[in-house]
């Protein structure tokens, strides 16, 4: 209860927030804050504490320390009061499988005092078509974006999305983005969890990279990716007989090397420029009579951030 | 907006209701369960158990010097139909069944019986009656006969009631307890419980939308026992429909209960043959709990569902009023109420 005086900006904060299950932390002491107007993502491999966090801001679990503020208030019972201001978007739902499209949105309609019309809702997701569809006839990102409009219709001030995009397939994904940068674009305020590092860098104003439970880095996308000191990634294997003569000093020491990482067999640098430093680097290598089995350039991106970070990658860590 | 006006007609209790009315009569299956099962089974039980007139019990007279004889006189009875044999083949059709007395050859005879066997000893009793007659021996008077044929005394009319009961059990429990389970599987509990739905209405549009399925679902038994089978209903039609609304309150009390915790069908539909099943045996659905040991009474006469059975039969075939009935019906309330009452408290949300 003792929070500082809250800023009128924020949506929603978080101190300290601890949630156990058993004798595995799943959320480690969460600090967080959300301000108004801006989309807000959690960013981190599965198992990062993601959802736990979000259904603790969603009142659907209760920490066993730490403080949530969510609009200005606190959850106690019921919170009814507050689930009107909130739209949430669990990871999978499944809604009646004979109901149609319009019927759900009419049940969910009915929950709020004020909202979207169906039809309002229809057209912000794109099932105008769907309409009189059965839940059962439609695909998976349609049922997402069914989901989606049933977190929509009450017209949220805090837009809850938990991996809204996870299972899709790319198309069905890229139609969900263009969803979530038309809420923006109205100045809706979304908080959204996911483990694809393109979603995080695409829509969100603000990142926050969660691991074991906690931030471990904060910033917009670009800051973040900046942090790295570095535009490019350099990755590169060598065949086997060869890698001994390699060292992690010899790589740094090339032009334009900012940082070097090795995961198995495979080498990963950052660096300023790719023009530089990769001649430089296929020079080093025929020195030391290695021969590259595999070489590849990219722009730096929240993955690389999250690599640089834990050593590991987001989807398989 | 005019359109926003057309869309909030509703609210959301009536959403909710509205909702689980439209699954259910989606669900062709549904459909069968609740209202064509019941028919169909009073139906084919009323074929099997139609009173017919007696069967004539086959006998068997050994030949010998009074076969001839003995065949005459039992054939002047119209309840047996006796046959003449050697005395193996008699011995042989006694072992399968074929007949179920056999007469001797010998003077005064020695009659072959089951005792064991009701069919046997009114055939043993029959057969001497004749065959003493056939000697010279006089009845002391004539007696008269009345049988039983009326409506409400038959097996058929001990069924239907006992069919209800069963019925409002098995859709109160199925039907609460199944989408109940479903929607805690796919995280639409969960998902109602993040909207600013309340609880309540949550669990009470389950109950409403059972007691709106009960009218047709009873309805349609009833009718159909009382214009086809004849089955009649002597006391009040509005006691009959509290017994059964009270009924399908206390076994979906009872579904919720069942289905508070479990998070798949598979758990949860071990849990409700657990509930159902003893009550499948010991309710009095197909025959007499009184056949039970008085040991076992206490136990049988607790079960909800012998309870709602016997009050049920009483309204029906006895016309009782409410007051014999109040102990039935109280104990049905008590087991929906404990039940209600438990199952809010450890309902399992997500």
């Amino acid at each position: 209860m003792a929070l500082p005086v809250q800023t009128p900006e924020s949506a929603l904060r978080c101190r300290s927030l601890v949630k156990r299950y058993g004798d595995v932390v799943a959320v480690a002491g969460l600090d967080l804050e959300v301000r108004r107007g801006e989309c807000f993502g959690m960013l981190g491999p599965n198992g990062a504490g993601k959802t736990t966090a979000v259904e603790i801001f969603e009142g659907l679990r209760s920490p066993d320390s730490g403080d949530v503020e969510v609009l200005g208030d606190h959850w106690r019972r019921d919170g009814l009061a507050l689930r009107r201001r909130l739209g949430i978007q669990l990871q999978e739902t499944k809604f009646p499988d004979k109901l149609r499209v319009r019927e759900v949105l009419s049940l969910f309609r009915s929950f709020y005092p004020r909202g979207l019309a169906i039809a309002e809702a229809l057209t912000l997701v794109a099932l105008e078509e769907k309409a009189d569809a059965q839940v059962r006839t439609l695909s998976g990102g349609q049922k997402q974006r069914l989901s989606l409009a049933c977190a929509l219709i009450g017209e949220p001030e805090l837009l809850f999305l938990d991996e809204p995009t996870t299972g899709l397939d790319p198309q069905s994904r890229h139609q969900t983005w263009e969803i979530v940068e038309g809420l923006k674009a109205r100045g809706r305020t979304v908080l959204l969890t996911t483990h694809y590092m393109e979603e995080a860098a695409r829509l969100c104003d603000r990142v926050a990279i969660l691991d074991h439970g906690k931030v471990i880095a904060l910033g917009t996308p670009r800051e973040l990716v900046a942090s790295l000191g570095a535009e490019h990634v350099v990755e590169f294997t060598v065949d086997e007989a060869a890698s001994g003569a390699l060292t992690a000093e010899v790589l740094a020491a090339l032009p334009s090397v900012e940082g070097v990482t090795r995961e198995g067999g495979r080498w990963r640098l950052t660096v300023r420029e790719v023009h530089r430093a990769v001649p430089a680097l296929l020079g080093a290598l025929a020195e030391r009579g290695a021969t590259p089995t595999e070489l590849a350039t990219h722009h730096a991106s929240l993955e690389d951030v999250f690599m640089a970070l834990t050593g590991r990658r987001l989807r398989d860590a | 907006m005019p359109e926003q006006a057309r869309d909030r007609t509703r609210g959301p209790l009536a959403e909710l209701v509205l909702a689980r009315v439209r699954e259910l009569t989606r669900e062709p299956e549904a459909v069968f369960w609740v209202f064509i099962f019941p028919i169909l089974l009073a139906a084919i039980l009323a074929l099997a158990f139609r009173s017919r007139p007696p069967e004539a019990l086959p006998v068997a007279v050994m030949a010998g010097p009074h076969g001839e004889a003995r065949l005459a006189a039992l054939s002047a009875r119209p309840d047996l139909k006796p046959r003449l044999l050697t005395a193996a083949e008699a011995r042989q059709a006694l072992g399968r069944g074929q007949v179920v007395l056999a007469v001797s050859p010998d003077d005064p005879p020695i009659y072959t019986y089951d005792p064991t066997q009701p069919d046997s000893r009114a055939a043993r009793l029959a057969a001497d009656a004749a065959l003493q007659r056939a000697a010279g021996r006089t009845d002391a008077f004539t007696p008269g006969h009345a049988e039983l044929t009326e409506p409400g005394t038959r097996y058929v009319d001990f069924l239907v009631p006992g069919l209800l009961g069963m019925n409002l059990m098995g859709t109160g429990m199925w039907g609460i307890g199944f989408s109940l389970v479903v929607a805690r599987q796919g995280n639409l509990l969960k998902r109602l419980v993040a909207s600013p739905a309340r609880r309540s209405h949550i669990l009470g549009a389950q109950l409403l939308s059972r007691l709106i399925f009960l009218v047709p679902e009873a309805g349609a038994l009833l009718l159909f026992a009382w214009l086809v089978l004849g089955v009649p209903v002597r006391g009040s039609l509005l006691l009959l429909i509290g017994v059964s609304l009270l009924g399908a309150l206390a076994f979906s009390g009872l579904g919720l209960l069942t289905a508070a915790r479990p998070r798949t069908i598979e758990g949860a539909s071990g849990i409700m043959n657990l509930v159902m099943v003893p009550m499948w045996i010991f309710s009095g659905i197909f025959f007499s709990t009184a056949r039970f040991p008085a040991v076992m009474q206490p136990f049988v006469q607790a079960l909800p569902l012998t309870a709602l059975n016997n009050a049920l039969r009483a309204v029906m075939l006895e016309g009782a009023g409410p007051v014999p009935l109040l102990s039935e019906l109280a104990l049905l309330a008590a087991w929906g109420a404990i039940s209600f009452v438990v199952a809010l408290k450890v309902f399992r949300w997500q």
